[in-house]
């Protein structure tokens, strides 16, 4: 089975603390580090072990710019065969729709079975799995959390609410995005990324792809983000303050008004 | 003179076969076997990894002298080690006899070169009296070992069968060995007796004297037959056990001389990727690790053949104490059956699956602490941190790494601590300090001393107060010092044993270039981690002293002033838990315990398990973000330890510990009644400048 | 102004809590349009919720299908797509089912698509302006949608409250215009997770954990003070994913949803996905190191501790008392 993974290279919101810039454009990114976006990392290493079940090669993509290639190596080190690296002046400033936009075009020149994408991302959209599918007119399943490969067909798990597990048949090729927890992705260390340090990894643009510039960009995205805010603390709750004591004889307090003590 | 029995030499079987065939065959047959056998076993150590073991030959000769002939190691188990200690010393007088007796089967006269005189006079009276400790040693034993059956020796279900059978027939072996050459030189000295020459003197009260008596009255036919039945019993018994040893836990018998002569020397470190690659050239190898067990080095394959099953590794496991699923003679012993299944004697060599998986589960080896207890422990130098090191290697090169580990490996990849905490946080603990300036080494800021940290004291709020008390010290004792804030990442000592190789590489690399830039010329740290890889590991890098050295010194040298104890400290009885990176890893025992009793008045015990038998605490580094199925945990252990001892306060002298026994303190439910405390912390509390 | 859909989610006859707050984040949109509801399924459970739905919204669209018994998202896409005009605002709860349907039907109906919405702060002209929240909940952003095309909006379940005000429209049957449902994806069954020893979603307190406990062995720390409440023991995801506790005890909209009278949040952010576990606005006190966390928003009372200090103090209080 030809896979191809969409992975994305993620400021780590659990290495980082995030703070937003003096003019509240972006994040401040100075002291930041990046990782590929933990979804993404579920879906390659898912990618591995089909191929490994039943033959054929995983390919990463993502769309970014030359820093970003260092995620494509590290899922390269993971076990990807191939990494495709889409990059253009042209794509900067792409909404949801541009990004699959310019992800359907890479799909188009290869020949892919199977699409993958993490379930989200750091935007927390989980759109452009759907967006993708639903361009290229395949079947779509999101939050995908169990895959068994069939003959032309997959058998899909998706994790909705309460725990439970919707069970889908679904035709290839499709698009799938991955929830965490679907499998137990292999450890990546440093001298795993040196083996595929010297690995080449193609670089397409605009027009390698075959597309028109002007269908993305910040130009053509309709959905655009004006600014960062802290997240208004609103009423939020009533912090507690003092010594420890004085704090649990607050809260037990209120522990009893509320009912919380049996 | 004409001899008072016919000697095997001369015997003639029935009237015409004469025995002195089975002299020459017996021998010949058991030699041959001996051989064949031997070079089948040396397959897999010669197929294995290298291993550097061929220098400092005097160290290792010492080695030999303490603890293969000296025993060294035996009374640390005191019955058992005293029967070891009669069974080895008995076998070494015996052999010569033994040899002797082969001899004598094929001619009647041979008497072993040097024993003619007055010095065979003294030998044959010994090795009587050998021979008789050896029997009754070995009747003490297989009562041990059949009806008392200590625990240690207990064999898990899925660890295989047990090897009390095993040792039950070795022990009726060496019995039989000793009752027949007694019986052969009884019967002898009796038929002399009987013909009125002048017998053979026979060490009272020795196996020999009592068949002596015994037989005193039996007819001189009798004597005849007994004396050739017990001399072939002897012959084929001793052949029979020569290619016995190295089918089981008894090959200890002929690899332990080597093992010793070959163990570890060097303590605190962790043997290279692979013996002869540098670490420049580590990105050109095709694997690390072990994965099959020809990745092991012939070391490690001489350890399987040597470990005797005396569960002693075991018995001293912190990890086998709580019930983790680890038990490190049985990394031996699978091991062993592994080399002996897969490397028969006769037929194809089998063909090998990765052990993890195999032999092997992923937890027993992620249990091990490296803590070295077992290595301590074992009286032959079987070594297992390297092989758990090397195994884990092997894991990690597979990415084959528990999840919950994954998240701190990729933080300390990418922010140098464990935490994910940001870089120019980790001098965040100094801002909380009164009256002590410790300065942030730069290329403008310079000191003698570097003060390195490492990352739990700089950013666990608990281990934080490590740190400051460390710098209190530093700067009573008028110390000029400053530490390297965000220029330090983690010393890597847990990295490296977790296996993540390049890694630990790494973080080496940049703390030795930002040491070297700052110019100091000497370092400490209160981290016995830090300290034993900066100071085992790391190299052209200045002297590293342990926070306890800098105490005990200031001190001796007055810089350092301690006031006695306080009244409510009276009432208080402390013990001091070695850290195994201080104690067992770098033999640095006293130095804290003379800290604490610098302060005047200090009341002070000492657990049963201390110094180089210290129970770990679960160990630090990496192992804080994982921990293997357990019954209890260590840390409760150690705590249940220091409340039998008497002691009210535990002192570390080891961050990790700390906490460990702080969060003991309260499992146990012993909050009010024990209390943890670093030793930095007890001197700063004490300090009258 | 282009009309205004809301998609209805229901089960067993039932509309789901977003049906009440869908028309909440519509009026935001244009207080004056009118909202339609949009509804698919099979049966008298979906007559049963349409009339339900009539007497709220200003009108209903019925879409009666065997293939939409079950709500299978590209089957649903096919059936709005097939039915809804080009220029639609498609209102969706942003759940397991919203956002497996949104972004592909924006892309089928060629209009926009915001997700997880937090916030609508209102129009101008064809540009709509809501705000979103990014890096797991530690930024907010403004984001303006330009919806003259049509537009699908996925609101995040519960930030709205409720409007129970009486519209009264009239179900009109929309089944003829579903046109072919027939996909590629076929629904097989829902397999229910297993019963784990407690039924956390009958419990009146609630001790919940989270990241904060740090360690497996930490977790009967939490037990211990639950005891002493007389309350269960609830967990966010990563407790799960860590094996530490049983997946039946996960609070959140991949676990349970719970309804106590008290919930404890100990040692936990506060992502979305747990909050959306939480109904019935129970009485919440969190604890928490980090005074960022998201949870203090949320919660009633907050305390900034290490719960690894701090739960055995309460224990020990409660203990006492």
């Amino acid at each position: 089975m030809e896979i191809l993974v969409c992975v994305k290279r993620v400021p780590d919101t659990s290495e980082n603390e995030i703070e937003i810039n003096s003019d509240g454009n972006d994040i401040e990114r100075d002291d930041l580090v990046y990782s590929v976006n933990e979804w993404d990392n579920y879906a390659v290493e898912e990618a591995i072990q089909i191929v490994d079940k039943v033959g054929g090669s995983v390919t990463v993509v993502t769309v970014g710019d030359d820093e970003s290639e260092e995620v494509l190596r590290r899922e390269m080190a993971m076990g990807a065969n191939n990494g495709l690296l889409l990059t253009d002046d042209a794509f900067e400033g792409s909404d949801g729709k541009g990004i699959a936009t310019i992800l359907k075009a890479a799909v188009e020149k290869g020949n892919y079975d199977l699409i993958m994408t993490g379930a989200q991302a750091d935007e927390g959209a989980a759109q452009v799995g759907g967006m993708l599918a639903a361009l290229m007119d395949y079947p779509y399943a999101s939050l995908v959390n169990l895959i068994e490969p069939g003959d032309g067909k997959l058998k899909v798990g998706r994790e909705i609410e309460g725990g439970n597990q919707e069970m889908n048949e679904i035709e290839l090729p499709c698009v799938l995005s991955i929830q965490t927890g679907i499998n137990e992705p292999r450890y990546v260390g440093i001298r795993g990324i040196r083996k595929v340090a010297s690995v080449d990894i193609p670089e397409l643009g605009a027009g390698d792809l075959g597309m028109d510039a002007g269908a993305v960009g910040a130009d053509a995205a309709k959905v655009k983000r004006l600014d960062y805010f802290v997240p208004d603390m609103g009423e939020g709750a009533e912090m507690l303050e003092g010594s420890t004591e004085e704090i649990i004889e607050k809260l037990i307090e209120y522990l009893k008004a509320k009912g919380g003590l049996k | 003179m004409e001899p008072v029995l016919i000697s095997p030499a001369s015997f003639k079987l029935f009237g015409f076969i004469p025995t002195v065939l089975f002299s020459v065959l017996i021998p010949i047959v058991g030699v041959g076997l001996f051989t064949y056998i031997i070079a089948r076993r040396l397959e897999p150590i010669v197929k294995a990894n290298p291993d550097f073991r061929f220098d400092r030959p005097m160290e290792r000769i010492i080695n030999v002298l303490k603890i293969w002939l000296g025993q060294y190691r035996h009374p640390r188990y005191m019955l058992a080690g005293v029967l070891h200690m009669i069974i080895f010393f008995g076998f070494l007088i015996l052999s010569v006899r033994s040899s002797e007796l082969v001899i004598k089967g094929i001619s009647g006269d041979f008497i072993m070169p040097g024993l003619g005189g007055t010095l065979g006079d003294i030998y044959y009276f010994f090795k009587d009296y050998a021979a008789t400790a050896v029997f009754f040693a070995v009747v003490i034993a297989a009562i041990r070992r059949g009806i008392v059956r200590p625990a240690r020796y207990h064999y898990p279900e899925s660890y295989g069968h047990d090897h009390t059978n095993e040792a039950i027939f070795v022990l009726a072996i060496i019995g039989t060995l000793m009752i027949s050459e007694s019986l052969y030189e009884a019967c002898l000295v009796a038929a002399e007796v009987q013909k009125g020459l002048h017998a053979t003197f026979l060490a009272p009260l020795t196996l020999a004297w009592l068949f002596k008596n015994i037989f005193l009255n039996a007819s001189p036919a009798t004597l005849q037959t007994l004396h050739i039945i017990s001399y072939y019993v002897h012959d084929l018994t001793f052949f029979f056990f020569l290619c016995f040893l190295p089918m089981g836990k008894h090959f200890h018998v002929i690899t332990s001389l080597f093992n010793v002569y070959f163990m570890r020397l060097e303590r605190g470190n962790v043997r290279p990727v692979r013996y002869g690659v540098s670490d420049e050239e580590l990105d050109d190898l095709e694997s690390f690790g072990v994965k099959k067990f020809s990745d092991f080095t012939w070391k490690d394959v001489l350890d399987f053949y040597t470990c005797a099953d005396c569960g002693r590794c075991s018995d001293q496991c912190p990890a086998n104490t709580v019930k983790r699923p680890l038990s490190p003679r049985f990394i031996s012993i699978k091991a062993r059956d592994y080399a002996f299944s897969h490397f028969p004697l006769s037929g194809e060599f089998i063909a090998q699956e990765p052990l993890i998986g195999d032999i092997y589960t992923e937890d027993e080896i992620w249990s091990c602490t490296t803590c070295g207890a077992c290595e301590q422990e074992c009286p032959i130098g079987i070594e297992y941190i390297n092989k758990i090191v090397d195994l884990r290697r092997g894991m990690v090169d597979e990415g084959n790494v528990p999840q919950t580990l994954q998240k701190p490996l990729s933080s300390l990849e990418k922010r140098g601590n464990p935490y994910g905490k940001m870089e120019k946080k980790r001098a965040d603990w100094t801002k909380e300090l009164e009256d002590c300036e410790v300065k942030i080494l730069d290329k403008k800021t310079s000191a003698e001393t570097l003060y390195f940290v490492d990352s739990v004291s700089s950013f666990d709020e608990r281990m934080q107060e490590v740190a400051r008390a460390t710098s209190k010290i530093l700067c009573s004792a008028g110390i000029d010092f400053g530490i390297l804030g965000k220029a330090e990442k983690d010393s890597g000592n847990e990295v490296k044993r977790f296996g993540e190789e390049m890694l630990y590489q790494s973080l080496k690399d940049h703390n030795i270039n930002a040491i070297k830039k700052s110019g100091v010329k000497k370092i400490v740290t209160a981290d016995p981690h830090a300290y034993n890889t900066l100071k085992n590991e790391y190299t052209d890098i200045p002297p590293v002293e342990h926070i306890s050295q800098v105490i005990v010194k200031g001190v001796a040298s007055g810089r350092l002033k301690l006031k006695g104890v306080t009244e409510e400290e009276q009432e208080k009885v402390y013990t001091y838990h070695d850290p195994c990176y201080l104690g067992r890893h770098n033999g640095m025992y006293e130095d804290p315990r003379d800290a604490i009793d610098a302060i005047d008045g200090i009341n002070r015990v000492e657990m049963l398990k201390n110094r180089d038998r210290s129970f770990c605490c679960s160990g630090g580094g990496l192992m804080l973000f994982y921990e293997p199925e357990e019954e209890e945990r260590m840390g409760v252990v150690r705590v249940k330890m220091a409340q039998e001892a008497g002691a009210s306060v535990i002192v570390t002298a080891c961050p990790f510990c700390l906490v460990n026994m702080e969060d003991a303190i309260k499992v146990a439910g012993l909050e009010g009644k024990m209390e943890a405390i670093d030793l930095g912390e007890l001197i700063v509390a004490h300090i009258d400048n | 102004m282009a009309e205004v859909f809301a998609y209805i989610k229901h089960a067993d006859g039932v509309a789901e809590d977003s049906a009440l707050e869908l028309i909440v984040a519509a009026k935001k949109i244009a207080p004056d349009a009118p909202v339609t509801a949009v509804i698919t399924g099979s049966g008298a459970d979906l007559d049963k919720v349409c009339n339900e739905m009539a007497a709220i919204y200003n009108a209903v669209w019925k879409i009666d299908n065997a293939a939409l018994a079950y709500p299978n998202a590209e089957v649903v896409r096919k059936a709005l797509v097939n039915t809804l005009p080009g220029d639609s605002i498609v209102l969706l709860p942003h759940d397991t089912f919203g956002m497996d349907l949104g972004p592909g039907l924006s892309i089928k109906m060629d209009s926009t698509f915001v997700a997880d919405i937090v916030e609508i702060e209102g129009t101008d002209g064809g540009t709509l302006k809501i705000v979103r929240q990014e890096f797991s909940g530690m930024a907010s952003a403004h984001v303006t949608c330009d919806i003259s095309g049509g537009t699908v909006l996925n609101i995040r379940p519960g930030v709205y409250q409720p409007d129970e005000s009486k519209a009264g429209g009239e179900v009109v049957d929309k089944s003829g215009d579903a046109g072919d449902l027939s996909v590629k994806r076929t629904f097989i069954e829902v397999v229910e997770a297993e019963a784990g020893d407690v039924d956390i979603t009958k419990s009146e307190i609630l001790v919940s954990v989270g990241r904060g406990i740090e360690d497996e062995d930490n977790v009967e720390i939490v037990f211990d003070l639950a005891k002493a409440m007389g309350a269960d023991v609830s967990c966010s995801r990563p407790i799960v994913d860590a094996k530490w506790l049983e997946k039946s005890r996960q609070v959140g909209t991949s676990g349970q949803t719970v309804k106590p009278k008290v919930y404890m949040a100990m040692g936990i952010s506060g992502s979305f996905q747990h909050l959306g576990g939480i109904k019935g606005n129970p009485f919440i006190v969190a604890v928490n190191k980090n005074a960022k966390a998201p949870i203090f928003q949320v919660a009633d009372v907050g305390i900034e501790a290490d719960i690894l200090e701090f739960i055995p103090e309460l224990t020990e209080a409660i203990e006492g008392l």
